[in-house]
């Protein structure tokens, strides 16, 4: 396998070929075979990358940069076409091709009631946005990351509109994708910008220690950076739902459940994190930016936490706690601990697919039911599905040894060793995140159904291929925090930290080392435990029993109920002006002064042309007269200008 | 050689040519004058050939002639337009049963 870095184009390519079989074929081809060729693209891209990764992970392996064909030539500038693999990108392909192929398989079961038409299509759209996200890993410069940015933008509109023949479900997806576009032009502009400023987009060149950007800048550049770094972030904020952006993704919980899986946990929102984590040089180098992306992942945390507290659906309780999860995410990044940022994207994937994928095999179960307040002692029926979606639980709340414990710590004691205030806020989450998680369960699987009879003889456990990959998630949701063990527990135990060092190295030696004492991070650690564990308990015990939920909240709970208004407020503030504006630009200004110009100038055309056609007498004399009467003009011209 | 006189020759010809296809009305004559115009130009073309050629002795006489063969070519294209300007006439009769050119309106405004 020494040369499986020539076989890295097939990575990408084998989902994209698998999307025009299917797709082109979704008429002809049987709905077994469709989930077939499309699961087994995955699947073999999956192997790939393993085996890439063990090629990555071996010792003193240097990043691999492969240049395939130019791609634009102009002037003194030349992007390729290119990939780089390294540790970030290796580790970033096992996610999306394993928690992908996972979602495939989940996917032949939860779909088999569609048509074959609609079947075929589903995996098609899915194998694309595959392909976008593993494209957008694999680039080697802004601009390939840019095109597999784009695509996971059209994918999911395309998934969330899946059921298009339902109006809010379009709406949802066109919000999704006016939201992804405003964020768009962000990135694309930091990345013009960037280009205009070092000439180059390429990582290998940009990010060169010797020759890159930190070369060029002996005394940094504050503004230039921190305007590229902003631009890059305002494109991570739509792509990874954050404030002010996030409003999307609550929304996108319109399209099939393991679409959300798919959005959520491998592909999407993750691009925003990996594109900082990409460019963490960059944003090393410009600390007002860090300190803006910091705040913006805590607030948006706590916000979409809160916010969470008091959803009813349990995708929309699932879509605002991945909000509040990016949150942290960005908090990590911010606070410069871009390994805590990546290791907490992984264990997100795996708990977060498995919630999903878990709340997929409750709606089945419940034949289509998505109100949690009608749902309750599940776990009676659905053994398998309740003890996975308990493990994720566990997982996303932080208790040990679930994999998010190591993940969520580790980005809060990084907060603590920046500032305490950021430490408090983010514990603050987390007790939101381990106190709406455990409502969500008591009231899915604990207590006596809130449904009728018909409901409750339907519900059953869900097939092979739903349960098997939630106890695959499950497994990984409770070992995968094992690779990040900190110091404190296990010399070398943070195996991440070590896998992807080289990617960081330059922007540890740039940022100044925070360590902390050993018996703070005991102290840390004793308490957010202590503190999430309590509030589990309580939730627990105060929804188990089926407290009946109330429709009528007042004060502050309403203003939480309603999402804090934010809809009603960006629709007052940008939508709506944004439409009468163009009302008045469609009615006034295009039908008067445009239509009224170039139909003007037709007009004005036509009745020239009447008015001259009356020389046309028909009269050969006059014609003859004409023509005496122009050749005396041109001699009397010819006379005067000698 | 007086060139005036072939010039006022050739000016003289050329005004009662256009007199007469501004003020007679039958088709043929105006034909006529129309010719009439066009060949007072010839006169003039050879006129100043000939006087070129007598002030400049040392001209080649190829290029001296220049414009008297010029005048053939004008001749044989004007009579091949003649004949096609006839027959034009002739077919205007045939249906008009008149070579009036004022009853010719049918292609006002």
């Amino acid at each position: 396998m020494e040369n499986i870095f020539d076989l890295v184009y097939w990575i990408p390519l084998l989902p994209f070929l698998g999307f025009l079989i299917v797709g082109l074929g979704r008429k002809s081809i049987s709905k077994n075979v469709a989930g077939i060729i499309a699961s087994g693209c995955i699947f073999i891209s999956f192997c790939l990358s393993v085996f890439v990764f063990l090629q990555v992970s071996k010792q003193g392996f240097v990043a691999q940069h492969i240049s395939y064909f130019p791609f634009i030539h102009f002037g003194k500038i030349s992007i390729p076409f290119e990939f780089q693999v390294d540790q970030l990108t290796s580790l970033f392909l096992l996610i999306i091709t394993g928690v992908g192929f996972l979602i495939h398989v989940y996917s032949t079961s939860y779909m088999k009631e569609e048509s074959q038409e609609g079947f075929g299509r589903y995996f098609s759209y899915l194998n694309l946005f595959v392909f976008s996200m593993l494209l957008l890993v694999l680039g080697g410069n802004y601009l390939v990351m840019f095109i597999g940015w784009e695509g996971v933008g059209l994918c999911s509109y395309l998934l969330i509109g899946f059921w298009f023949k339902n109006n809010d479900y379009n709406n949802a997806a066109r919000k999704a994708f006016v939201m992804n576009r405003i964020g768009d032009v962000g990135f694309l502009l930091g990345i013009f910008w960037l280009l205009s400023a070092f000439g180059s987009v390429s990582y290998h060149e940009l990010f060169n220690a010797e020759t890159g950007i930190i070369s060029k800048l002996s005394n940094p550049d504050a503004t230039v950076l921190t305007g590229i770094t902003m631009l890059l972030f305002v494109g991570a904020t739509g792509k990874s739902a954050q404030i002010p952006l996030y409003t999307w993704l609550p929304d996108a919980m319109a399209g099939p459940t393991p679409v959300s899986a798919l959005i959520h946990a491998a592909t999407m929102v993750t691009a925003g994190i990996y594109m900082i984590a990409r460019s963490n040089i960059l944003y090393s180098l410009s600390p007002v930016t860090m300190s803006v992306v910091a705040i913006i992942g805590l607030s948006t945390a706590i916000l979409a936490a809160l916010i969470a507290l008091k959803q009813n659906d349990i995708k929309k309780v699932l879509a605002y706690s991945t909000v509040s999860q990016l949150g942290y995410m960005f908090l990590g990044l911010g606070v410069g601990a871009y390994t805590a940022a990546v290791f907490h994207v992984m264990t997100h994937a795996f708990f977060k697919a498995l919630l999903f994928l878990g709340a997929g095999s409750v709606i089945h179960a419940m034949g289509g039911e998505q109100d949690i307040r009608k749902m309750g002692g599940l776990s009676k029926k659905m053994r398998i599905t309740y003890l996975t979606f308990f493990i994720a639980c566990l997982a996303i709340s932080g208790i040990p040894p679930f994999s998010g414990f190591f993940s969520k710590d580790e980005i809060l004691s990084a907060a603590f060793a920046q500032s305490p205030v950021l430490y408090i806020i983010g514990l603050g989450g987390a007790l939101l995140t381990a106190f709406y998680m455990f409502r969500l369960l008591a009231l899915t699987f604990a207590g006596k159904f809130r449904g009728n009879d018909e409901q409750w003889q339907h519900v059953h456990e869900s097939p092979a291929a739903i349960t098997i990959p939630l106890i695959i998630l499950a497994i990984l949701s409770t070992v995968g925090g094992f690779i990040g063990i900190p110091e404190l527990f296990a010399e070398n135990g943070h195996k991440l930290a070590g896998f992807l060092a080289p990617v960081f190295s330059v922007s540890a030696a740039i940022l100044p080392a925070h360590q902390l004492a050993h018996q703070t991070e005991i102290i840390l650690l004793g308490v957010s435990v202590i503190l999430i564990v309590s509030i589990c308990i309580w939730a627990w015990s105060k929804y188990a029993k089926g407290s009946p939920v109330t429709d009528k909240e007042a004060g502050f709970s309403k203003v939480i109920k309603n999402k804090f208004y934010i809809d009603e407020i960006y629709d007052t503030v940008i939508v709506r002006p944004l439409k009468s504006l163009s009302g008045f630009l469609a009615h006034v200004v295009d039908k008067s002064a445009i239509d009224g110009l170039v139909n003007g100038v037709g007009k004005s055309i036509s009745y020239g042309s009447r008015q001259i056609r009356l020389l046309q007498s028909g009269q050969v004399g006059t014609y003859i007269f004409m023509m005496v009467l122009g050749m005396l003009l041109l001699f009397i011209i010819q006379m005067f200008t000698k | 050689m007086e060139i005036g006189w072939y010039i006022f020759l050739s000016i003289a010809l050329f005004c009662i040519g256009v007199i007469g296809a501004l003020t007679r009305r039958n088709a043929i004559i105006v034909f006529m004058c129309i010719e009439l115009m066009l060949n007072s130009v010839n006169l003039l073309l050879v006129a100043f050939s000939k006087m070129h050629m007598a002030s400049t002795p040392a001209l080649d006489i190829s290029v001296a002639t220049n414009a008297q063969i010029f005048v053939f070519f004008i001749m044989i294209v004007a009579a091949a337009e003649v004949s096609v300007g006839l027959a034009i006439i002739v077919m205007m009769y045939r249906n008009t049963h008149s070579i009036d050119i004022n009853f010719l309106n049918r292609l006002k405004n």
